[in-house]
């Protein structure tokens, strides 16, 4: 598993294209929110978290739809699949991949979303972490199991939002509520019943995952 | 070249194993002939009636009030149908039968028909007593994000490449789907928690106080219900005799 990992951490040394792509999508993402909400107005606060998050979602579902494709471009998904291992370690490993590139890009992101949206930089930084992390595993969980499920269809890369965002709603819900509440003021025990929330999904969807991503990659 | 002749056999032998005698099949088809359809068809007359003649109008809302007989029963049907399409995904994932897949893709198209023909009569009653068409009140929120992921499902269906790839990754989706209702429950209504007393007034604000709006309530719900039922079992025809036809086809002309 940990080879599996390395292998893909490898890829994308050499290459950098998920890695790139996923932050400039970040990026862009902000930046085109920006128009839609003042980011100078007293609004900002407000639509700040909303805005990561769209951003986080934006990125993500494009960067993990990359991390399958690419193993379908020369085969390897098949040579994949006949590595004497258990389906649901590829599984993990995908999964843990693809949550260590998004939170790469997220180090880079978030400093320069708190930097645009003129937020106070270590409160953010330590306030929204805890929420970064649990989401973005979630997020990486679903997303992985969905994009092996949209790589077998027609039209994959528009699959993969169809089929994930709407599972994925209390995710967003739960990770933008508690950024937002967070980001107020208020302390984290305020926020725990949403952590909760997200801890619950990151099982529940690493376990489906787990089980049913066989069924996601067969012939 | 061997692959291919593989591939043509395979989905033979799967369908011949997971057929029911046709014997049992023909009379339970018969049952649903003779029975299920009139049963259905004139208790849909009897609810008719009781909602437009003989139910008093209820007295804070009007006559507007009526849909909420219908609009109970769409309800009814459509979470009847989404819990269907979970079981029997997960039932295909592990059995491998094409009927579990059938039965997982009539009830989900027939739950996302309930689920609209909710939201719409929903609407209709809440323009004019909550004075908008839509708010964000939990359940209707938790509805539409239903509505997506089965519509979801079903476009996933239509964009697979091979039925029995597609009818496997549906399965994941409905299995997935079910896991993900108390997730997605939890999330809205905490979400939008504030104010939940407009449900309140939907059902125990007016109250069902008159005994014969009970009486209207059962029927219409016993009425969708069956009707529910009686599509439910004449897509699953409909399924199976597709499934016979695209074998005999492949037996007639096996290189098309």
């Amino acid at each position: 598993m940990l080879a599996l990992i390395w292998k893909d951490l490898q890829i994308e040394l050499r290459t950098k294209e998920t890695l790139a792509s996923l932050l400039l999508l970040g990026l862009l993402t902000l930046l085109v929110l920006s128009f839609a909400f003042d980011p100078t107005s007293e609004m900002r606060e407000a639509a700040a978290p909303g805005v990561l998050w769209v951003s986080v979602i934006f990125a993500g579902t494009l960067g993990m739809n990359r991390s399958l494709l690419h193993e379908r471009e020369h085969d390897c998904l098949h040579g994949l699949l006949l590595a004497p291992l258990d389906r649901g370690t590829i599984y993990v490993a995908k999964t843990a991949g693809n949550f260590v590139f998004m939170l790469l890009a997220e180090v880079i992101v978030v400093p320069l979303f708190i930097f645009f949206f003129n937020l106070p930089l270590w409160l953010t930084v330590v306030r929204v972490t805890p929420v970064l992390l649990l989401g973005l595993l979630g997020f990486a969980a679903i997303g992985t199991l969905f994009a092996a499920v949209s790589l077998r269809t027609r039209a994959r890369e528009v699959m993969l939002p169809l089929l994930m965002l709407p599972l994925a709603s209390p995710l967003f819900i739960a990770a933008i509520q508690a950024s937002t509440q967070l980001m107020s003021g208020q302390p984290l025990g305020a926020v725990s019943h949403w952590l909760n929330l997200i801890a619950a999904f990151d099982v529940v969807f690493l376990v489906v995952g787990w089980l049913t991503f066989e069924y996601a990659v067969e012939e | 070249m061997s692959l291919s002749a593989e591939k043509q056999t395979i989905p033979a032998s799967a369908t011949a194993a997971s057929h029911p005698p046709i014997g049992r099949v023909a009379r339970r088809d018969e049952l649903t002939d003779r029975i299920l359809a009139p049963a259905t068809i004139a208790l849909m007359l009897t609810a008719l009636y009781l909602v437009f003649v003989a139910v008093p109008s209820d007295a804070f809302q009007g006559p507007i009030q009526r849909i909420f007989y219908v609009h109970m029963a769409m309800w009814l049907a459509t979470f009847t149908a989404f819990g269907i399409v979970g079981v029997a995904s997960l039932l295909y994932l592990w059995k491998r039968a094409l009927r579990w897949d059938h039965l997982g893709r009539a009830s989900a198209e027939l739950g996302l028909v309930f689920c609209s023909l909710g939201l719409a009569t929903g609407s209709i009653w809440a323009r004019p007593i909550w004075g908008t068409w839509w708010t964000w009140d939990p359940r209707l929120t938790l509805t539409l994000v239903l509505w997506m992921i089965y519509a979801a499902y079903l476009l996933l269906r239509s964009m697979s490449t091979d039925p029995q790839q597609g009818a496997t990754l549906a399965a994941i989706l409905g299995v997935s789907g079910v896991v993900d209702l108390y997730l997605i429950n939890r999330a809205v209504y905490w979400w939008r928690g504030i104010h939940p007393a407009v449900i309140v007034t939907k059902k125990g604000g007016s109250g069902m106080t008159d005994p014969l709006m009970r009486v209207t309530l059962i029927v219409t719900l016993l009425a969708f219900f069956l009707l529910f039922l009686w599509l439910l079992r004449l897509r699953l025809r409909e399924a199976r005799l597709q499934e016979s036809v695209d074998e005999l086809r492949e037996q007639l002309a096996p290189s098309v």
